[in-house]
């Protein structure tokens, strides 16, 4: 792997990882699917390429900050509004 | 204007978690159990973070009351923009014993100490589901109060705020010092992603004893029993065809179980049935 981005994709790695540590169907599932993802890559050299999958690795972050923010406010909803209630 | 935010948090077990009675009934199952803080404690925190970014407000304290490991919930609010963080220590028979007024006392002795301008809490906690503390923090500050804030906007020297209440929604405007306890819609808050705990390491977290700030943690009330809710009853699946039920005409569409019409076109009101209605469009 490039030396610079080297340090990025092991910080994006740690950032998952962290998060990974709340989701749903629990931290082994999302940690074990985190490795192969990052393994299933390990080979790529190309720098643009592996902007672009640190990309993704970014996008995968925002997607699971909205996951539990939606779930938390579902929750927070259901139990302290009534069915019905004006939005 | 000191322009200074306190803002409450609470660790709390988390909201996903399944929750136990202890079987000698005197609480709930807390040993081994994941905490977190409270949901409208950060909505809480997003606010006074927000309103510092607006440069409304110049700094965020954020406060927290309880053992050692409510340290860890003042490190999330750090995280989310907090500048600082005060534990106030608090364990043992006077944690059982720690509610609303307790919690208010010391937030108001922490207000004047530490000359705030403005006290953001959230409106309830999920435990104790008290909804009291901004409001005895207010009363005991005799500084005005916007509860159940879904939205809140500088105004001069004061605040104007839209309280959720029944019915729709109210505006107040009131003169700052003041206090605003936190409803669901005023923001979403920000998730504290490891970047920003490694950065809020460097926040200092004061510690401070009930003691010091005067105040006293007596409680008067006495928990008797803490025991599950009664039990729901189990489903029945009922199939009807509307010409088969015995309440419903076509044009009600109302089915009839147990003496109580409960349902409607195939589904169930009281959401205790399931409902199969066959021949119906």
């Amino acid at each position: 792997m490039a030396n610079p981005l080297r340090s990025e994709v092991v910080r994006l790695y740690k950032n998952l990882l962290y998060l990974g540590r709340e989701y749903p169907k629990g931290a082994d599932y999302f940690k074990d699917r985190l490795k192969m993802a990052f393994l299933k890559n390990k080979g790529v050299t190309d720098p643009e390429k592996i902007k672009e999958l640190i990309g993704r690795g970014e996008y995968v972050i925002k997607e699971l900050e909205a996951l539990y923010y939606l779930r938390k406010y579902r929750a927070m909803k259901q139990r302290y509004y009534e069915e019905g209630k004006k939005e | 204007m000191s322009g200074r935010v306190l803002v409450g948090v609470k660790r709390v077990i988390d909201y996903a978690v399944k929750i136990r009675v202890k079987p000698d009934k005197t609480g709930v199952v807390t040993d081994g159990v994941k905490h977190s803080m409270n949901p409208f404690c950060e909505i809480a925190v997003e606010e006074a973070v927000r309103l510092r970014e607006k440069k409304l407000m110049k700094e965020v304290i954020a406060v927290s009351c309880g053992p050692q490991q409510c340290q860890e919930t003042i490190r999330t609010a750090l995280a989310m923009g907090a500048d600082r963080g005060i534990h106030v220590e608090v364990s043992g028979k006077d944690y059982e014993n720690l509610g609303p007024l307790q919690v208010s006392k010391i937030m108001a002795a922490l207000a004047k100490k530490e000359e705030a301008s403005l006290v953001i809490v959230g409106k309830q906690a999920i435990d104790g589901d008290c909804n009291q503390t901004g409001q005895m923090t207010a009363a005991l500050l005799d500084w005005p109060q916007g509860t159940f804030a879904s939205e809140v906007s500088v105004d001069g020297d004061g605040l104007k705020v839209e309280r959720e209440i029944d019915g729709g929604l109210e505006s107040v405007r009131i003169k700052m010092p003041a206090v605003v306890t936190t409803d669901l819609r005023l923001n979403e808050p920000r998730y504290a992603t490891l970047p920003n705990i490694m950065k809020a390491k460097k926040k200092k977290i004061a510690s401070v004893k009930p003691a010091d700030l005067g105040v006293e943690l007596t409680s008067r009330l006495e928990i008797l029993a803490v025991e599950d809710p009664p039990q729901r009853q189990s489903g029945v699946k009922v199939e009807h065809l509307v010409e088969d039920c015995p309440v419903a005409s076509p044009s009600t569409l109302g089915i009839e179980v147990g003496g109580v019409l409960c349902c409607r076109g195939g589904t169930c009101l009281s959401s205790q049935y399931t409902v199969i209605t066959a021949g119906l469009d």
